[in-house]
């Protein structure tokens, strides 16, 4: 046999091994939304039903949460969009006072443990008396997305050939025609990846939102809520619908991007 | 020429703060370029030609001086409102846009009716020999391509100037001598004024109609490309274009002594410096007549080189002089390594500078 033939085999045994590792949560989580289960929980298999997606809704708690979820991270996903190009534009292009500092803030924003970040949240928004609801948990989801976008935003900026700027102004293009015909269409994958990280930040987190949604219930926050009682099958489907508009996204942008490219 | 100006600078200079020094980059730059000249900034790198011609474009603002354009001071105008366009070393082609989108960006600024714009896109793409391939993108052509679609899109906008800053310098030397016979050639089809930087001497001398050899931030000659070459003004220059030999001493009755031989230069006296071109200098075994320059040395090295040949003679005080001899009825050396030979020229080959 061939020399290394053995460390082939171990090495294609490791990397299914690893692929299973990783899809098996997911594979479990779509298979159960097919569960025909007639008991409380969704724990073993029963028999194949297409019910739950019938009634996806039924539940209405679960609904709202779902919705909050969703205009939460829609929301804390355009704003964080717009401050954080424009964020990693300054820091990718221009020379200014406290470009230090603001550099080490984007790192801290994202080394801090959310835990930390949870707590020092609320103290401020009690402090400050303001009334924790959706608008309280926008503010925190904006605030740790934000260095995500602005990393790499950044990125893409420094690499790119600044003389197509002057180029576009040269042609007659005005500052503001300049970026919105050159520099936004060069740094849109980059500014596209960045919402896609920002909206999946937002809609799973569970531990910084649980300090400052109020009587707001999202997603996550419902799901463990029902952790006791039983998570019924409809979170299953959500879920799955939730991961494939996710995967049709992520293939849509790769597609784009390798046109582009 | 018509003798109209395109371009004038007046006195300008740039000076820019790098690690809280100030360093000027121009330092008094005046020049008056003619409508419809092609007109190069040669010089070498850190020389200040790309700054005075970005200067002329407005991305950099003088720190003293003015720039004007057909009689106008655009000193303190962007570059959106000059009516200069500019070709980039790096072509900035947009990499999102189509051939034809990139070529037709300046008139949609101007707001150009759509029929003008796809009638001059048209057309220019037909100039510069790129119909038919308006629906590539840039990173699908290849250097030559992408340098033309450069030239069209700034061209398009029939600017009162073209600026050129080395925009042969990522091609290949056949590809870079055929296009800066293409560039003639569109200079001449479209009748606008060319500025060309470049470090390239060959490229100077071919295409333009004068030359500004610039260096350390100041223009040492403004000439003609003969006259450059022949009546350089400075010992720079000189040593610039082309191979040249320069010869020192004190010239008495118009004739310069110097060991084994002499130099003439009418009508001077006293302290001079003259420069010599390689192919202007005969090599031989006798001692010339009085009527020509002859100096003595001995052969120090010898190098073919196909059309002509390579001489490096030591002279008795220890300088090298360089002689091109063309190859032109046989290929055998008119002297060995080793050799002792006299060299001779005709008076009007030595050009005193700066006596």
């Amino acid at each position: 046999m061939r020399r290394g033939a053995l460390g082939d085999r171990l090495l294609h045994a490791y990397t299914w091994l690893v692929i299973v590792w990783l899809s098996a949560p997911i594979a479990v989580m779509i298979l159960f939304g097919f569960n025909d289960k007639q008991s409380k929980s969704n724990t073993t298999w029963q028999g194949f039903t297409l019910r739950w997606y019938a009634e996806l809704f039924e539940i209405s708690d679960l609904t709202v949460a779902l919705r909050n979820s969703l205009v939460i991270a829609l929301v804390s996903t355009v704003i964080t969009v717009v401050l954080g190009t424009m964020l990693g534009l300054a820091l990718g292009r221009h020379r200014f006072r406290a470009k230090g500092v603001t550099n080490f803030l984007v790192f801290a924003a994202i080394s801090t443990p959310e835990l930390v970040m949870g707590a020092s949240l609320l103290s401020l928004f009690v402090s400050a008396n303001v009334p924790r609801d959706a608008n309280t948990v926008i503010i925190a989801h904006v605030l740790f997305s934000l260095s995500f976008v602005v990393v790499t935003v950044r990125a893409r900026i420094v690499t790119l050939d600044l003389s197509l700027e002057e180029a576009a102004r040269d042609l007659g293009a005005t500052a503001w025609g300049t970026f919105r015909q050159v520099t936004l269409p060069s740094i849109m994958p980059a500014v596209m990846a960045g919402a896609m990280l920002s909206f999946a930040l937002s809609i799973d987190d569970y531990v910084v939102t649980s300090f400052v949604n109020g009587s707001t219930v999202t997603f996550p926050l419902w799901i463990v809520g029902a952790v006791k009682t039983g998570i019924p099958p409809q979170v299953n489907v959500m879920g799955t619908l939730i991961f494939g508009v996710g995967v049709l996204i992520a293939v849509a942008n790769a597609v784009v991007a390798r046109r582009r490219a | 020429m018509t003798g109209l100006s395109a371009i004038e600078l007046e006195d300008v200079v740039k000076e820019y703060l790098s690690h809280g020094e100030v360093v000027q980059a121009v330092k008094g730059v005046t020049l008056d370029i003619a409508e419809g000249e092609f007109f190069s900034l040669l010089g070498p790198s850190g020389c200040g030609k790309t700054t005075t011609m970005r200067m002329v474009a407005g991305f950099e603002a003088p720190t003293k001086g003015l720039v004007k354009l057909h009689g106008h001071d655009v000193t303190d105008v962007p570059p959106n409102k000059r009516d200069v366009n500019m070709v980039f070393q790096s072509y900035a082609l947009f990499p999102h846009m189509s051939v034809w989108d990139n070529v037709a960006f300046g008139l949609k600024q101007r707001r150009t009716p759509q029929e003008e714009i796809r009638r001059r896109v048209g057309e220019m793409l037909e100039i510069v020999d790129l119909a038919g391939r308006e629906k590539r993108r840039p990173r699908e052509m290849s250097g030559g391509q992408q340098q033309r679609v450069a030239l069209a899109r700034a061209l398009v906008n029939r600017p009162r100037a073209l600026l050129l800053d080395e925009p042969l310098g990522a091609l290949d030397l056949k590809l870079r001598q055929a296009m800066q016979i293409e560039l003639k050639r569109i200079q001449r089809e479209v009748g606008i004024t060319f500025v060309y930087v470049t470090h390239d001497q060959n490229e100077a001398l071919t295409m333009s109609d004068r030359i500004a050899v610039m260096n350390d931030g100041l223009v040492e000659q403004l000439a003609r490309p003969r006259d450059i070459y022949e009546r350089p003004a400075t010992a720079f220059v000189a040593g610039f274009i082309g191979t040249s030999n320069l010869l020192a001493g004190t010239a008495t009755g118009g004739e310069m002594k110097v060991r084994g031989g002499r130099v003439l230069v009418p009508g001077h006296d006293g302290e001079v410096s003259v420069t010599v071109r390689p192919e202007k200098i005969a090599i031989g075994q006798d001692e010339p007549g009085p009527e020509l320059s002859g100096v003595r040395g001995t052969v120090a090295e010898v190098v073919y080189l196909g059309t002509y040949t390579s001489y490096s003679v030591s002279l008795a005080d220890g300088a090298d002089i360089t002689v091109f001899r063309q190859n032109a009825h046989d290929s055998l050396a008119a002297a060995e390594r080793g050799d002792p030979v006299w060299l001779s020229w005709q008076a009007q080959h030595s050009y005193v500078i700066g006596s």
